[in-house]
């Protein structure tokens, strides 16, 4: 649905975006990854046709941004950073207003105001002034906004910045409802945002990819090595030295309460594990795979490995 | 058209629901009022006067002693109140980050200039439309020659179309109100002063200057003389201001 081919920007000497590569598949909910400054709101302002690449190509929806911008700005919705809101505006006056300019037939328009009031629930402020309105409200009309024309794509620049939790999670939980009838990406720094509201990841940092995929692939491409986390109702110095001991296991380490246990990639040591501890009579209470934490995969990748 | 209509329509309404406009109107219409007060006061001073020999009362004009000087006045309140009409079209939009709902909407470049241009028109039409209500008192009491009035609405409103285009051009290149405001109001003023130097150029320029200048073309209107080449030249420079803002906004592109 969206492609990026060598899309490169620069701001005179300075280069926002370099030879970045990406797809995202239709239906799916894409994080844009990156510390402050990598790119991201860059690349999504070119994607939306605001901004004109120096080199390289991106097709939303199939059609070329650059050579078919109107088809691609009426099947994309766009939330900026910065909201784009009418402050002397009624909320909704404010959706009436964009639906007009997102070419939104007058018999469908005020269906369609109803459904993003519905969706973004703004039933409560339909009437009031967007001035007078919290920043969690107006963060919703933002995203009614982008939500109006029934777009294919969604493109959401940092959909959670400055809400309080309850209001984050609340704005996640609407855009997981999205998902499927819109192929998403939405730019964030918050890594629990991908890791609970994303089918996949795209990472830049200065203006590069770093790494893009799906979360699986990407934690079992970023691993080296494999392990399991275990508890058991025997602790103690001889467990730690007992476990050790098995032919293969490299790091044994205590966490709270919690033994992790990691061996080469490649071999699988679970069943000699779980045999020591049945003979040893220590207690199996839990026992789960160790994997690569979205944290721990964005530092390593961030940091070049 | 729908798209222009849509843009139309929100700046029309901005206007509207905040107090710019009307201040613009209240302010423009009691200048323009306290003007005309004045030029009849001090008519009907002179006809008193005049009306003792009658020679002289053949000569009162009354388009001649008030409309000229009222449509003279007007025009320069005109060119004080429409730079504060136009600065916040783009540069508002910019501050607010609300263009980029605009660009990355499936609008041209061209729907969103127009439809901003022909609201600040439309306010420029009510502010006229009002001041129009005193001509009704000297049609009532005297009998006033309508075609220079007509002919010197039509100059107030091409010339307040011609302000509009150029204070829409300084809104597009800044995204402080008050800059747009100053460059475009000392823009005003030197076109309308430009002639001053003719007298002191070459016969080349010197045409050149006169042509250039908003008075030389507005002055020919209010005396009920209408010339293609005066509403000409203020359609164009109206087309200019308009092509210039469509080169500012297009410049993103390749900036």
């Amino acid at each position: 649905m969206i492609e990026v081919e060598n899309l490169t920007k620069k701001y005179g000497e300075l280069i926002a975006v370099k030879n970045l590569n990406f797809k995202v598949e239709e239906g799916k909910i894409w994080g844009f990854l990156g510390p402050n400054g990598a790119g991201k709101t860059t690349t999504m302002r070119i994607l939306t046709g605001y901004l004109p690449a120096t080199e390289g190509k991106a097709f939303v929806g199939g059609f070329d941004v650059f050579e078919k911008p109107m088809e691609v700005k009426k099947i994309t919705g766009y939330l900026p950073e910065n909201l784009p809101l009418y402050p002397e505006m009624t909320v909704y006056s404010y959706l009436n207003f964009v639906a007009q300019i997102k070419g939104v037939p007058s018999k469908k328009r005020k269906e369609r105001i109803e459904m993003a009031i519905e969706k973004s629930r703004l039933e409560e402020v339909r009437n009031r002034l967007i001035r007078n309105l919290s920043r969690g409200y107006k963060q919703r009309v933002g995203i009614a906004q982008a939500l109006i024309h029934d777009p294919k794509v969604l493109i959401l620049d940092e959909p959670t910045m400055g809400l309080d939790p309850a209001q984050i999670v609340e704005i996640r939980q609407l855009i997981k409802s999205l998902k499927g009838e819109h192929t998403i990406i939405l730019s964030t720094h918050i890594l629990a945002e991908v890791t609970q509201v994303c089918d996949g990841v795209v990472i830049i940092n200065e203006g590069k990819l770093m790494a893009s995929g799906s979360l699986e692939e990407l934690a079992s491409s970023f691993a080296d090595k494999e392990g399991v986390s275990i508890k058991l109702k025997k602790t103690g110095e001889e467990v730690i030295n007992g476990i050790r001991e098995i032919n293969g296991v490299e790091n044994v380490v205590q966490k709270n309460g919690d033994i992790e246990i990691e061996w080469k990639k490649g071999i699988d040591l679970r069943d000699e594990i779980v045999k020591k501890i049945l003979e040893k009579n220590w207690g199996l209470l839990e026992m789960k795979p160790l994997t690569l934490s979205l944290e721990e995969l964005y530092l390593k990748v961030i940091s070049g490995r | 058209m729908r798209n222009i209509w849509a843009i139309y329509v929100k700046e029309l309404k901005s206007y509207f629901t905040s107090p710019m406009a009307y201040a613009v109107i209240a302010i423009f219409t009691l200048i323009s009022g306290f003007f005309f007060y004045s030029l009849i006061w001090w008519f009907n001073s002179q006809s008193l006067y005049y009306s003792s020999n009658p020679y002289w009362a053949s000569q009162l004009n009354i388009n001649q002693m008030v409309y000229s000087p009222l449509f003279g006045n007007m025009s320069i309140v005109l060119l004080l109140m429409l730079p504060v009409l136009t600065m916040r079209l783009f540069a508002e939009e910019k501050k607010m980050g609300t263009e980029e709902l605009l660009y990355t909407s499936p609008l041209t470049v061209n729907q969103i200039i127009l439809g901003k241009y022909f609201a600040a028109l439309t306010v420029v039409l009510v502010m006229l439309g009002v001041t129009g209500i005193y001509s009704i008192f000297t049609f009532v009491y005297g009998n006033p020659e309508l075609n220079p009035i007509l002919t010197g609405y039509l100059g107030l409103f091409l010339l307040g179309a011609a302000f509009v285009s150029i204070g829409i051009f300084f809104s597009s290149l800044t995204e402080n109100q008050i800059v747009a405001a100053v460059l475009s109001f000392g823009a005003l003023l030197l076109l309308w002063i430009i002639n001053w130097l003719s007298s002191a150029s070459g016969p080349t320029w010197r045409e050149i200057l006169e042509y250039l200048s908003f008075f030389r073309h507005f002055d020919e209107l209010t005396r009920g003389v209408l010339d293609t080449t005066d509403i000409f030249y203020y359609i164009s420079f109206s087309f200019f201001g308009l092509f210039l803002t469509y080169s500012v906004i297009q410049s993103r592109k390749w900036r």
